[in-house]
């Protein structure tokens, strides 16, 4: 069944964004609600399309769905399509997006090109989430590099060319290793079907390079190449330096897409990527994987508990988290790889609202220091009350999305790993301590400094903005079938394929083993 | 002899024009003709290159075999001419302004395009020496076309001196090569070296390659370039930055695969260094530039050594991979130097950096094409300028340098840098002295279409990338 409904859903940002640029002149008042209206039609009408595929997708039917195929440069194509794993994140996306527009309602300076910069990287993102080409796929993932640098670097506080910088230098780096080995994969195999290259066996026999045997060969080298762009994209420990600073310097909805979508494509290429196509490389990879995950759960947290600025704080906050979602993936089972998948989507409605929070008295205030606050509760009750639903998610209390996002990924890596599981467990508590201790400080306690005695609670705008959170959050987290009934069946197809390929090349040296 | 007349037609028909006006010009020693002049000479450019690219076909030989006219030299011409015409154009507003429009140059260029249409069509060492020779001359002489500027003076005697002593390089590696191959045809040598080429002939090869490295200023050679870019004026700077380079790749690789092809194991090592020194001294030496046109130079130096990388596959696709990296290459050039050429405050060229801060903010239009071009000098997708660098990828995984693109990758991450600097300075930056950037639209026409290619050519490459492939197909077999 041929459908272009992917295309149109992708490219609905980046034609608006066109209109924008082609035919909005003018800084004044009245330009600048245009370009905010023009962005807030064009996602949510992305969002409504998007409801369409949701609606239409099959959970059972472990195949591509929504395929469209065209022949492009260099005998690439380009292919769009969904499956279980991905059609959550384009709904993630393109539910995320006009949120953020309408977050940045207060936006003043070069409003035209703000909203451009957020279209054409909705567009890219979805991109990223469809692709089923492998040069497709790299050229949505780097292309974001460019609107996000400009966000950050136009838009954002005082350190932000640093920030810029660190993160497009950073996010570069970890990349262009991944296209060496898309290119020798394309060489290999002859073609960059994403299906295609997911059944294909790339050789792992050991060999040794410069005198050091890399056992997996291949598949090995491969796996490290996908994993220093997807770790930095994670951010895994000890590569996600750039986040904070990213996180710190951006504009607030520049932190919430990077926060809950961003972030989310570096969990994403590993589910797509790394463990179908090396799955050899993958194992022999996996110790490593979950003890930096462990590591990071347990570091940045405590780094978390040590932070003045609020920003920083839940930016550290999201790195553990991403930790559960690399230990979830590599526990390779459903528990685990399920679990990773529902941290993922709700990590994206809890850190997005969080930065939204911070956001919301930023604007006020214009200050993120901690120390800066205090007693909110008293002027604030209804921000008090959506502030405390957000830090309880995030530290997983159960009847929130947290909670079964951090329960499944331990269950899944119990069973494989138990001292990985008892150090991660630990980071449960510390996420209570430094989550519980923020908002202690921010909102609790009696109102004391002069400067917080004029300020005002939410207005009717920004509470708008977080009901459809509030309501995904609780939802997700007494419902949880939602999400895996339609991502189960996918998951399990992954599961067996991988297990199935480490049990053949089993048999494969033992075979050898034999005949010699 | 008439049939091999006609296989040089173009050539001929150029170099004629060429004179004809040297004389009419010179006996009415007017420069007021300059401007007309210009236009006719790009107008006949242009006019030639859709006359071979249109009108080509086949493989014919002239003089014995020191003439080809095959696919691979016409799509060389087509772009040379083309990327020739268009900066002639581009800088005839600012020459004039300048009062350094003599009638000379137009001329100057073309016969240099002439010397370049000799160059990619050589068959033979001889031919290739006076190819490279007429277009040489010429290019001396227009580095210092500013005769009363020490800078401009300077950077062609640079360019003269240096071209000379890469001219003996090349013609003692030339002389060897006769020596031991009893030949200075291209179709001899590769019989004189196939499968395995004797000690002298290797020398003569590695001298061969140095002098034509100096022409693609490939590092170690390249001492020239950010002086004579810096130096010369902004136009003929941007003429240096475009046709010459296509040439003097397209030569390289006529040499390394008609003379050398069976012995692609030997060259190949030197080119893969070649191209590993080039893309990191390109990446890391621009950093410290505030001057725009000496950073180009050293970007320039950089892209050469990606266009080497595809070469030293030493494949059919590592030479697709080359035309299409120099065809993506130009067109970027031709774009960004047209916005160099309008850079200016108070009428007087501005080169400095600094002074497109804010940039975005007085001309957004303008400031955004640039973005695009930067980016894709970059090789950051999803612009044309990536695809280029993913070609010589491929082509060196494939041919076995995988370190080379492991290599080449790292070089590009470092050589982001420079580029998002001046994204920094247009979009990030303080408020400063604001810079003019001119009203002449042929500048604008031709930083948007730039601009334009390289976002709309990712669909379907404007079928550049079918051509290559034919004309790659020729050189190799």
């Amino acid at each position: 069944m041929e459908s272009n409904l992917l295309s149109i859903i992708t490219f609905i940002p980046a034609i608006a964004a066109l209109i924008l640029g082609v035919f909005l002149r003018g800084e004044d008042e009245t330009a600048q609600r245009n370009a905010k209206w023009v962005a807030l039609i064009a996602t949510s009408l992305t969002f409504l399309v998007s409801i369409f595929v949701l609606v239409g997708f099959d959970p059972n039917d472990t195949n591509f769905q929504f395929v469209e195929e065209r022949q492009w440069l260099l005998g690439l194509q380009y292919k769009m399509g969904v499956d279980g794993i991905s059609i959550l994140f384009v709904m993630l996306t393109t539910f995320m997006m006009p949120i953020t527009i309408a977050a940045s309602w207060n936006v003043t300076h070069r409003v035209k090109e703000y909203m451009i910069a957020f279209l054409i990287l909705e567009t890219l993102m979805l991109g990223v989430f469809m692709a089923l080409d492998l040069v497709l796929f790299y050229l949505f993932f780097e292309a974001g590099l460019i609107p996000m640098f400009l966000i950050i670097g136009i838009w954002g506080g005082k350190e932000r060319i640093y920030a810029s910088f660190k993160f497009f230098l950073y996010t570069f780096l970890g990349s262009v290793l991944m296209l060496v080995a898309m290119v020798a994969m394309f060489s290999e195999a002859g073609t960059t079907d994403i299906p295609t290259l997911m059944s294909h066996q790339f050789g792992s026999e050991t060999f040794s390079l410069l005198g050091v045997q890399i056992v997996g060969g291949m598949q090995t080298l491969m796996f490290l190449a996908f994993f220093a762009s997807f770790a930095v994209k994670m951010p895994m420990w000890p590569v996600h330096t750039w986040l904070p600073d990213a996180h710190v310097q951006a504009p607030t909805a520049g932190s919430v897409v990077l926060a809950a979508i961003l972030l989310k494509m570096g969990g994403y290429g590993f589910l797509r990527f790394s463990l179908p196509m090396f799955p050899i490389g993958s194992e022999v990879m996996t110790p490593l994987v979950l003890w930096m995950s462990a590591i990071a759960i347990v570091y940045t947290s405590l780094v978390a508990l040590a932070q003045e600025d609020m920003k920083k704080l839940i930016a550290y906050s999201s790195v553990a988290h991403m930790g559960y979602v690399t230990m979830g993936i590599f526990a390779a089972n459903q528990q685990g790889i399920d679990g990773a998948i529902f941290q993922m989507l709700s990590h994206g409605f809890i850190s997005g609202a969080l930065f939204l929070c911070v956001g919301v008295i930023y604007d006020r205030m214009h200050t993120r220091e901690i120390d800066a606050y205090g007693g909110l509760v008293n002027r604030m009750p209804a921000y008090a009350l959506i502030f405390m639903l957000f830090t309880m998610a995030n530290v997983g209390l159960p009847g929130t999305s947290g909670f079964i996002g951090e329960f499944l990924t331990l269950v899944g890596i119990f069973q494989v790993n138990t001292w990985v599981a008892l150090v991660a467990t630990s980071g449960v508590i510390l996420s209570a301590a430094y989550a519980l201790w923020l908002y202690r400080r921010v909102v609790m306690g009696d109102l004391i400094k002069e400067s917080l005695k004029s300020i005002t609670d939410m207005s009717k705008r920004e509470r708008a903005i977080f009901a459809p959170l509030v309501v995904m959050t609780i939802l997700l987290g007494v419902y949880p079938s939602l999400v895996t009934d339609i991502i189960g069946p996918s998951v399990e197809a992954l599961i067996s394929n991988y297990e199935l390929a480490l049990a053949e090349a089993d048999a494969a040296t033992k075979l050898a083993a034999a005949t010699e | 002899m008439q049939a091999d007349l006609i296989v040089i037609l173009p050539e001929i028909v150029l170099s004629v024009y060429a004179i004809a006006a040297l004389l009419v010009g010179a006996y009415t020693s007017q420069d007021r003709m300059a401007s007309l002049l210009v236009w006719v000479t790009a107008g006949l450019m242009t006019a030639v290159a859709l006359w071979i690219g249109v009108s080509g076909e086949g493989t014919r030989t002239a003089f014995g075999g020191m003439f080809n006219d095959d696919g691979f030299a016409r799509f060389a011409k087509v772009t040379i001419l083309l990327s020739a015409s268009a900066v002639l154009v581009m800088g005839q507003d600012y020459m004039a302004r300048r009062d350094i429009l003599r009638f000379e140059y137009p001329l100057l260029i073309a016969l240099s395009a002439v010397g370049m249409m000799m160059m990619v069509s050589a068959g033979d060492l001889m031919a290739l020496y006076m190819g490279l020779e007429l277009q040489s001359l010429a290019l001396y002489v227009v580095a210092s076309l500013r005769r009363d500027s020490v800078k401009s003076t300077e950077a062609g005697l640079k360019y003269f001196v240096l071209g000379a002593l890469s001219s003996g390089l090349l013609l003692y590696g030339a002389s060897l090569v006769y020596g031991f191959a009893g030949t200075t045809l291209f179709s001899g040598i590769i019989e004189a070296a196939d499968g395995r080429a004797p000690l002298g002939l290797l020398i003569g090869l590695v001298f061969v390659i140095s002098g034509m490295a100096f022409k693609v200023s490939a590092v170690p050679f390249h001492m020239w370039t950010p002086d004579v870019y810096e130096g010369a004026p902004t136009p003929i700077t941007a003429f240096f930055a475009t046709a010459p380079k296509v040439a003097a790749m397209a030569l390289f690789a006529r040499v390394v695969h008609d003379a050398f092809g069976g012995v692609v194991k030997d060259w190949q090592q030197v080119v893969a260094l070649l191209s590993l020194l080039s893309m990191f001294l390109g990446a890391i030496a621009a950093i410290g530039q505030r001057d725009i046109k000496r950073l180009m130079a050293y970007s320039s130096i950089a892209h050469m050594g990606y266009a080497l990388m595809g070469l030293a596959a030493g494949t059919v696709f590592g030479v697709q991979a080359m035309l299409i990296y120099m065809a993506i290459y130009v067109t970027m050039n031709v774009g960004t130097f047209a916005f160099i050429l309008s850079m200016e405050r108070d009428g007087r060229p501005v080169t400095d950096i600094n002074s497109l801060n804010m940039y975005s903010r007085a001309q957004p239009g303008r400031a955004m094409a640039m973005l695009i071009l930067l980016f894709s000098l970059a090789g950051v997708p999803p612009l044309l300028g990536f695809f280029g660098k993913l070609y010589v990828l491929r082509a060196a995984y494939e041919g076995g340098l995988a370190w080379l693109a492991v290599a080449g990758v790292i070089a590009s991450v470092i050589g982001a840098f420079y580029y998002l600097r001046i994204v920094y300075f247009m979009y990030f930056g303080e408020e400063g002295e604001p810079i003019e950037t001119g009203k002449s639209p042929v500048l604008w026409g031709f930083l948007m279409a730039s601009a334009t290619i390289m976002l709309v050519g990712i669909v379907n490459m404007f079928g550049v990338e079918g051509m290559a492939q034919a004309a790659a197909a020729t050189l190799v077999n």
